[in-house]
């Protein structure tokens, strides 16, 4: 950002240094008017680009709230949030999201209780540990285990692993909380290891030096210094990683087993918020009940990942500033 | 940055709890690599022998229970690529001006907000918001341009991202020299700032392109379809796409066990297409990162 004041002290040489010749001079100030004129057009330019991305939130959150917005002519929002039953096509029709909030919201815990030590462990390994080698060739392969398509870990989910659970727990069906879980965990855990890891290598290396220095063994080292330090940038990465969990869909889509319960056992199928989005929105008539509850349903997801989005962003502040001073 | 481990030095208690953590956190490492593998190789292993010729370069048969996947190709590329045109005009405009001209104020600091919050946005709100705007206010239908609008707003964030990190990267002096020259800021920025940082954008481009080609919710209600007749002649029509393929094939009809060796090939098809852009975009990092070492 220091060029920004580059700019005026470059100007202000060039018009002070004395020309040799009066013409040139002029001819000179005259294009340096006009690229003023250019750069002011280019700025405002980019400006207004800039501020798509602001509108289109604001337009997501117009929509969603527009089309969303009915639902409570039908339901309170009382009902709508706390009703047990999810039967949108029966007749009459039952709009209670409670069971695919509580759907979402188990998932995605249990999918960060398995994400959560892995992927920090996978990022402690990777600064600290692995030698520059070996993490030259694990961070692309953590990268593209991110890039994977949502679908294709569902699939595989589906007929790899689903099966597998259902032989090794013996349950009725291996699509439930528990696969689904498990799948969602690895997609959480790229972004977890990623972020947590940039935090740890931010460390100062005079941290750990001081503390070998004091005799602490390197795992001492990691457990009360480094990681202490890089704690708000673990935490910012975890709650990312949650916000990725509660947001995807294919995974829950297609391994989550699709029941509209709230979940009592590891096993019980569920049916996760983005999961009754984008099942049902196909069929839903347009513009009808069912159609304007699957909105409001996203209000709601939307909602949670904002929170975590802030609560991110929160830590990650405050962390920057007791960095720099 | 790394600790020196003299283990000849550790003994005894604290020696065998470093040596067993250590041990987890190698194991941790391990289970991810292994997981990334098990998926691939997986994919792989079932899905190498249904491809061939014909399974690229066909249309489905008998209501998709045979034939190719060549529309499903097809539409891919095209929503990605359309996804691309309109996300890295804007994209890049934006990380320029955010990184080289605005200055710390309000109206910043709520572009910046918004870019995070959109890139934790899920995908089918993304859906959500594609079907509501481009699909019915509008008027585009479910289309090819609807799937690919959606899926661009949803790059948004990627690409001005990966943009930023490349300008942040361009030396100061790089600009300072061009100023010095009697450059305007403007000349500046076209001929020197941004074509330095060109490779590094491009490759963040190319990990935006193979997440718009993966990624099924956000094209589920706006762009893509079970099935289409013909390939698509306008962006008013209708696509097919292989995420949405390997879904229908595998969730939905009634012939889902008939139809697994063509969910594994497509599904082959799409981690090919996709691993293989950001491999490449991982493989151009490494270099201009040893370029630029030097």
């Amino acid at each position: 950002m220091k060029h920004r004041e580059a700019a005026p002290i470059a100007t202000r040489t060039h018009h002070d240094a004395p020309s040799p010749v009066a013409e040139g001079a002029v001819r000179d100030s005259l294009t340096r008017q006009h690229t003023a004129l250019g750069d002011w057009t280019a700025q405002s330019l980019l400006f207004v680009i800039s501020l798509v991305s602001l509108f289109v939130l604001g337009l997501i959150m117009a929509f969603l709230i527009m089309e969303g917005a009915p639902t409570f002519s039908f339901v309170s929002i009382r009902e709508f949030a706390l009703g047990h039953l999810w039967y949108p096509t029966d007749e009459p029709p039952d709009f209670g999201i409670l069971a695919l909030i509580m759907g979402s919201l188990s998932v995605t815990l249990i999918s960060s209780l398995i994400a959560v030590p892995s992927g920090v462990m996978t990022a402690i390994y990777l600064s600290e540990i692995a030698p520059p080698r070996v993490a030259e060739i694990l961070k692309p392969a953590i990268e593209l285990l991110a890039s994977l398509p949502s679908v294709v870990i569902g699939f595989f989910g589906m007929v790899a692993v689903a099966p597998l659970m259902q032989q090794l727990f013996d349950i009725p069906t291996g699509l439930n909380l528990f696969t689904a879980s498990i799948m969602l965990a690895f997609m959480s855990i790229p972004t977890i290891c990623t972020i947590s890891e940039d935090a740890l290598r931010n460390v100062p290396v005079t941290y750990r030096e001081a503390s070998l220095a004091l005799g602490a063994t390197p795992f001492e080292t990691i457990s009360k210094v480094t990681v202490p330090a890089a704690l708000s940038g673990i935490t910012t990465s975890i709650i990312l990683g949650m916000s990725r969990a509660i947001g995807e869909t294919m995974v829950v889509l297609m391994v989550a087993g699709g029941a509209a319960i709230v979940p009592t056992s590891l096993f019980d199928p569920i049916r996760p918020m983005p999961a009754s989005i984008a099942a049902e929105m196909g069929e839903a008539p347009f513009r009808g009940e069912h159609y304007h509850a699957l909105f409001a349903t996203g209000i709601t997801l939307f909602l949670f990942t904002i929170l975590f989005n802030v609560l991110a962003m929160s830590v990650s502040r405050r962390y920057r500033l007791k960095g720099s001073s | 940055m790394r600790l020196s481990i003299q283990k000849n030095t550790l003994s005894g208690r604290r020696g065998a709890i470093q040596t067993l953590w250590f041990l987890l956190f190698r194991a941790a490492a391990g289970i991810n690599v292994l997981a990334l593998f098990a998926v691939i190789g997986f994919i792989i292993s079932k899905g190498l022998s249904a491809i061939s010729w014909e399974f690229l370069t066909e249309m489905p048969k008998n209501s998709m229970t045979e034939g190719g996947i060549l529309p499903c190709i097809v539409g891919t590329f095209s929503l990605a690529m359309g996804a691309l045109a309109v996300a890295f005009p804007v994209g890049l405009a934006t990380a320029v001006y955010l990184n080289e001209y605005a200055t710390q104020g309000k109206v910043v600091s709520a572009i910046r907000f918004a870019i995070a919050n959109l890139a934790g946005v899920p995908s089918v709100v993304f859906g959500l918001f594609g079907l509501a705007f481009f699909c019915t206010v509008l008027k585009m239908g479910v289309s090819l341009l609807a799937g690919a609008l959606t899926l661009g707003v949803m790059s948004l964030p990627v690409i001005i991202g990966a943009s930023e990190e490349a300008l942040k990267a361009v030396p100061d002096t790089y600009r300072e020299a061009s100023l010095g020259l009697g450059a305007s800021k403007w000349q500046t920025l076209c001929r020197v700032v941004v074509p330095s940082a060109l490779p590094g954008i491009l490759t963040g481009s190319i990990l935006a392109l193979g997440r718009a080609a993966g990624e099924t919710a956000p094209i589920m209600f706006t762009g893509a379809v079970f099935f289409t007749p013909d390939l698509p002649t306008s962006v008013f029509d209708e696509v097919m796409a292989l995420p949405y393929h390997i879904y229908v094939l595998a969730t939905a009809g009634t012939h889902i066990g008939e139809t697994r060796p063509l969910q594994y090939g497509t599904a082959l098809v799409l981690i090919t297409l996709v691993l293989g852009m950001n491999l490449c975009a991982i493989i151009l990092r490494a270099r201009l990162r040893k370029r630029s070492r030097v």
